[in-house]
């Protein structure tokens, strides 16, 4: 169910990174909209976690321009990438342990009754009707999140993503670390965002996963793209080549050719 | 929450209360001046300078660092609110001088520590030893005497059956309380401690926060400073040392996670308050004051340890 946009939410333009010699990304192009989900596959050290952290505002990029509803961005901080409705679900999930459920949701974003005095009695109301909302079923919203298993952090931590109001939602990763049931639910709830308008970034090793839950793919290879294209257009044998660098460089052009930019 | 799990939360504050109140029954049977108001009364009045100490490293430690710097820096504001008065200033202005400057001494704390990225044990074992310089050189190694009555009442004043040391004691350890409960920058200083990234990511100023935490300390110091200075009518530039060992101890002995991310005000109360019925007890007993420092590591290392085993059987 993917809609229509007509400019893309996120487009990339040249982005580089350096790690001291080493050259993390060499000229990152990208566009994203949202209504649908792209997954970022490539192997370790193709630059997947670095472009995204860039995006996310967590590091800077060397060069590059990121575009977002139009507005140039020189460089993010997480603030501005935030505020520009870019929400990552990091693959540490960045939650504070011993806080509990309904305060890491929200984290950085409490609401106040005055000045001073923080109003958890909200806080903790609307944290269990997002949570209800999402289809994530939680112990007490008391819980120190250090308690929760992998897959309730996990949601806690798409249940934060959500509420900051990002319209572009990024996963690094985001069944690394799960069980087989747990793992099933946070696709499921992946999926369903998509279809309920929200731009989505997956990034992941498992090319079922990919298959599944994207509808575009994006290769990364050696910090290039190295290959874009539509998921039901493509099989999996033809993605682990361009990951692995062994398809022809003709395939890749064709393959960014056909599909780049589809959302212009 | 239910009882259980309410209990295994607060199981350290609980057992330090039943330390303490066996404390004060073991004492109370052994010296019949000990359960009496004039040395309840004495307890607190010494106890509020520590406690002010703890005050400040409960919400430094409970945001992942450690402020060394607070026992000096008590002393120096002392210094400074006494050269000030002795320069011929009013009471007001230089208590407010000795404050700025202890304020200055956090800022600098908290600005290397989160700007500069240094670890706080290094950053603040740094600046404890410029402060006792610059305490040094600005009484040229002598303590200065003699102050105004106004500047007295802080430290030997009365105010009904209390006083002004105590007052303070208490204002600052509700404050405390109400800053880590009610508020954001006690729910930041947490976060911070608990995951400093995560906080980070979701957009909050942390290397603000983390300044205003050292600068807590330096005010929670100044205050001790102001007590220590008025109550002995005399500010020594070598006042003060050590204290930070005590309001360590009181913090870790509090409940307050060594690591950083969980934090207990009143914890840090009733373990300052037990630290001080003991210290109190061992004088009455007539126990030499050189065996409460190899107490008070003691206690430390005891504390660490227990919060240590704690804290991995809950992982």
């Amino acid at each position: 169910m993917s809609t229509v946009a007509v400019k893309p939410f996120l487009e990339v333009q040249g982005i580089k990174k350096k790690y001291g010699n080493v050259e993390a990304l060499k000229g990152v192009d990208l566009k994203v909209s949202t209504g649908e989900a792209l997954a970022i596959v490539g192997d370790n050290g193709a630059g997947k976690s670095t472009f995204i952290k860039i995006l996310s505002g967590d590091i800077a990029a060397d060069e590059g321009e990121i575009i977002i509803t139009g507005k140039k961005h020189k460089r993010l901080n997480p603030k501005t990438a935030l505020a520009a409705g870019i929400s990552t679900v990091y693959q540490d999930l960045s939650l504070v342990n011993s806080l509990n459920i309904a305060e890491n949701i929200f984290l950085g974003r409490e609401y106040k009754k005055n000045l001073f005095i923080l109003d958890e009695k909200t806080m903790h109301r609307e944290a269990g009707e997002l949570l209800e909302q999402l289809g994530i079923s939680m112990p007490s919203l008391y819980t120190e999140v250090g308690l929760l298993s992998g897959g309730q952090r996990q949601s806690v931590a798409i249940a934060r993503a959500i509420h900051q109001g990002g319209k572009l939602l990024i996963f690094d990763e985001p069944t690394a670390a799960m069980g087989v049931k747990e793992t099933a639910a946070i696709l499921e709830l992946i999926k369903g965002l998509a279809q309920q308008g929200f731009g989505v970034i997956v990034i992941s090793h498992n090319m079922e996963q990919v298959f599944d839950i994207s509808a575009y793919i994006c290769v990364m290879c050696q910090g290039k793209v190295a290959g874009y294209m539509k998921t039901d257009e493509v099989n999996p044998q033809d993605v682990v080549a361009l990951i692995t660098g062994a398809a022809e460089l003709e395939d890749n052009i064709n393959f960014r050719g056909k599909q780049y930019g589809h959302a212009l | 929450m239910d009882m259980r799990f309410r209990l295994q939360k607060n199981f350290p504050q609980i057992l330090l209360t039943g330390v303490l109140l066996t404390l004060i029954w073991v004492l109370s049977l052994s010296s019949e001046f000990f359960f009496s108001w004039e040395n309840f009364r004495n307890i607190l009045d010494q106890t509020s300078v520590h406690l002010l100490l703890a005050m400040g490293m409960t919400f430094v430690i409970a945001s992942g660092g450690i402020d060394l710097s607070v026992g000096n820096l008590a002393a120096l504001s002392g210094v400074v609110m006494a050269v000030a008065m002795k320069a011929g200033m009013e009471v007001l202005p230089a208590v407010l001088l000795g404050y700025g400057v202890a304020v200055l001494f956090g800022m600098l704390n908290g600005m290397v520590v989160s700007y500069i990225k240094i670890s706080s044990f290094i950053t603040t074992l740094a600046s404890m030893s410029i402060a006792r310089g610059v305490a040094l050189i600005l009484t040229g190694g002598v303590s200065i005497y003699g102050f105004s009555t106004t500047f007295k009442f802080w430290g030997t004043g009365s105010i009904g059956p209390i006083n002004p040391p105590i007052l303070l004691g208490f204002i600052f350890f509700i404050l405390a309380a109400f800053l880590l409960t009610k508020t954001l920058w006690g729910k930041y200083s947490l976060a911070l401690g608990g995951n400093e990234n995560a906080l980070r990511r979701t957009g909050v100023s942390v290397n603000l926060y983390q300044v205003s935490i050292y600068c807590f300390s330096a005010i929670c110091a100044a205050t001790a400073g102001l007590i220590m200075t008025a109550r002995l009518n005399s500010a020594a530039p070598l006042a003060g040392a050590t204290y930070e060992m005590d309001a360590i101890a009181a913090v870790v002995l509090g409940g307050t996670s060594m690591s950083g991310g969980k934090a207990s005000i009143i914890g840090t109360v009733i373990a300052c308050l037990t630290l001080g019925v003991l210290r109190n007890g061992l004088t009455m007993m007539a126990v030499p004051t050189y065996y409460q420092q190899l107490f008070n590591g003691i206690i430390i290392l005891l504390a660490v340890i227990i919060s240590k085993m704690r804290s991995n059987r809950e992982q």
